[in-house]
């Protein structure tokens, strides 16, 4: 039997409000659709990675997950719950299962509070009966498992550094003994040295405490590290989920391919110029998606069918939202090419 | 003789915390139609590096030293001098396309600014030869685009608008400061490929300032690694990615995932960067180095040349950094995180340029 997930989202969908420019101040506002039916599952443990250019919706998916904003469609937790629609009172008791991990390590921290208010914070939300000695035990000896020193307790985040800041912010998640963190490009605003601390840390807390992550970030050579599923989302629907190994390495969706052929390799041999399969065109306003499969417009293998039907995503473990799944030809690269040039 | 000669170049700049020695005694030369990768962390200097070449400093800075493009003199040199220069011989493109574009003109105003500035084009004459620059940096439509305003174009365009601009003057020497890291991969590869494609056509040099090791290792000849305001390592970009001779550069090449390779645990470097109102008196990498030794703490290493055309600044002997260079793992070298070490708290507003990764460097007055 399979262990049941810790969390399965079915049919996720967030719809924005958008007035128009310049349109009468009582016309309807048209709809947004930042994530447009996402299905996945996790499980306990489990990484999942989640990938996609700026403006798919990889962080409004994040909020939705977490109620930060309304969202339309299913996400039952492991207790049979579903966690969409609860009232902030319902929420409360899933927000400690459920923490987050902001992408500004900085600007996440209240400049006011100290490190030790920071991360008692939480705690003392979701367990107002412990007593003030307790709380302090228990920053501290979080602080020290993130790797600060418990004597910073007193200092405020201005006195850290963005690494140090970073690790504050995973203090203040885990304080409450989640079992789902969700990351929002954790690592994106930090230098290539301390990215790799900071991730290492992750993993390692990981594997100690059996926590699940939800990894959101634009750089795919981090989300292959770190990930043992990927999601690779467009115009906030799902292009292709697999396991981090399979996808990486046998991409089927089209858009996944050219991706993954864009992403830079610090070796000078790799010739990026020769590899990359070009995208033409800029994303489409997600306020007007093309119909059919939303990737069509820019999808070097696109045919008449692609307009008309939104492919479903199909597939067992690896799985593809397209009616023409497989790697793409030289032919298809090269015409790729030629409508980039033109 | 080189195109660009810099010559002990130092930056310091004056903070209530004191001074911050940004940049300290950099030599450099660019040759014609060479690229020349800087790569560094936040605060390394190399975005204050090339703001002293342009002489858009800080009011609070002071550059020191030599620099000579096509022999004249440039450093500190009069703004009359300085505005023959900028946009003429040396553009510069910055990472953000979206702050450094004026937003209240149309893309045909500020580019056409520029043409009837420094060449003394009518109005027509410029806005036509705009529209030609924007189809030579494929931007579709050129003609009819080129009245919109900066806030219609998405973020690539934008930054390709930026290109356009720059290249208008037929500059001989390109500065791009981070050029695609507020950009999506696919929008960068586009954006890198397109820079090396102009070059060529215009047989210009480059400079390309990143933090990122994928963009140098694929569109430069030559890379200049920085670390706390100097230069650690110098080379051709095949050697010294395949034989990093300096511990820093070797920490940072470990440090990266890689996307067409499976691993393990990064080894990250542990420890982070110095502090540099109070700069270390000896190596500033000493800290976080693995091979650290006696004398390391007190003295600088000078940048010596090792090689054909390669340098580094470093006391421990090559062949032992190269022999490691396989096996140093993780375990040797983790501190940060397993037993914490009491920091140098590095106040991120104490830092020039501190902030995000690539974020261009402000320092307060």
């Amino acid at each position: 039997m399979m262990t049941k997930p810790l969390l399965d989202v079915r049919d996720l969908r967030v719809t924005f409000r958008i007035h128009r420019e310049g349109a009468m101040p009582w016309s309807a506002p048209l709809p947004l659709h930042a994530v447009g039916g996402v299905d996945f599952t996790l499980n306990p443990g489990e990484t999942l990675g989640v990938v996609g250019e700026s403006g798919c919706g990889k962080s409004t998916l994040a909020r939705a997950l977490i109620g930060l904003v309304p969202a339309e469609g299913q996400a039952e937790w492991i207790d049979g719950r579903d966690l969409i629609g609860l009232s902030p009172r319902q929420m409360m008791k899933y927000r400690s299962d459920i923490q987050m991990v902001f992408q500004d390590p900085l600007a996440s921290l209240n400049p006011r509070m100290t490190v030790g208010q920071i991360i008692a914070e939480p705690l003392r939300t979701h367990h107002p009966g412990l007593k003030s000695a307790e709380v302090k035990d228990r920053v501290k000896a979080i602080m020290e498992k993130v790797g600060l020193l418990p004597n910073q307790i007193n200092r405020y985040p201005h006195e850290f550094s963005g690494g140090q800041c970073q690790r504050i912010g995973i203090a203040r998640a885990l304080i409450v003994e989640p079992k789902l963190i969700i990351c929002d490009e954790p690592v994106s605003a930090l230098d290539v040295s301390i990215q790799a601390q900071v991730i290492n840390l992750l993993i390692r807390l990981q594997k100690e405490l059996g926590l699940a992550l939800v990894f959101i970030a634009h750089d795919l050579s981090v989300v292959k590290h770190i990930s043992d599923r990927v999601m690779v989302l467009y115009l906030g629907k799902v292009m292709e989920i697999g396991s981090s190994a399979d996808l990486f390495a046998d991409p089927q969706h089209p858009y996944t391919q050219a991706l993954l052929s864009a992403v830079p390799v610090p070796d000078p041999a790799h010739d990026l110029a020769g590899s990359v399969v070009p995208l033409s065109g800029d994303l489409p306003s997600p306020m007007n998606p093309p119909s059919g499969c939303v990737f069509r417009t820019r999808c070097p293998r696109a045919q008449a069918a692609c307009a008309e039907q939104v492919p479903a995503l199909l597939g067992q473990d690896h799985r593809t939202a397209c009616h023409f799944p497989g790697p793409l030809t030289d032919a298809e690269i090269a015409r790729a090419r030629n409508t980039e040039a033109a | 003789m080189a195109l660009l000669e810099i010559d002990d170049l130092s930056v310091r700049f004056a903070t209530n915390d004191g001074e911050v020695q940004a940049v300290n005694h950099v030599n450099l030369s660019v040759e014609a139609g060479e690229t020349l990768g800087i790569v560094g962390e936040s605060g390394s200097g190399k975005s204050q590096l090339s703001f002293a070449l342009m002489g858009l400093l800080a009011r609070n800075g002071r550059a020191s030293g030599n620099v000579r493009f096509d022999g004249q003199q440039i450093l500190n040199a009069p703004p009359k001098v300085l505005n023959r220069i900028r946009a003429e011989k040396i553009a510069m493109i910055f990472q953000d396309p979206m702050t450094s574009l004026n937003p209240y003109m149309r893309v045909s105003d500020q580019m056409a600014e520029v043409l009837t500035l420094h060449k003394g084009m009518s109005k027509k004459q410029a806005v036509t030869e705009a529209v030609r620059m924007l189809d030579a940096v494929k931007i579709p439509d050129a003609k009819g685009r080129v009245r919109l305003y900066p806030h219609e174009f998405s973020g690539g365009m934008r930054q390709r608008v930026m290109i356009a601009m720059a290249l208008l003057c037929r500059p001989q020497l390109l500065i791009a400061d981070e050029p695609t890291t507020a950009l999506d991969v696919t929008v960068q590869a586009q954006i890198m490929t397109l820079l090396a494609d102009l070059q060529r056509e215009f047989g210009m040099a480059m400079i390309l300032i990143t933090h990122d090791l994928g963009v140098v290792a694929g569109s430069c000849e030559r890379v200049a690694v920085m670390y706390g305001g100097r230069i650690r390592e110098t080379g051709p970009v095949g050697p010294l990615f395949a034989e990093p001779a300096h511990p820093y550069t070797q920490g940072l090449l470990h440090a990266i995932p890689r996307i067409n390779q499976g691993g393990d645990e990064l080894a990250a470097i542990p420890g982070s960067p110095p502090n540099m109102t109070q700069p270390p008196a000896g190596c500033a990498f000493e800290p976080r180095c693995p091979y650290r030794r006696e004398g390391c703490d007190s003295q600088r290493p000078p940048l010596e040349v090792f090689a054909p055309d390669r340098a580094r600044a470093c006391f421990a002997p090559l062949p032992d950094v190269l022999a490691r260079r396989q096996t140093v793992h993780l375990r040797d070298i983790e501190i940060g995180a397993e037993d914490p070490v009491e920091e140098e708290a590095t106040p991120m507003a104490a830092i020039a340029g501190a902030g995000m990764a690539g974020t261009p460097s402000k320092v307060d007055e």
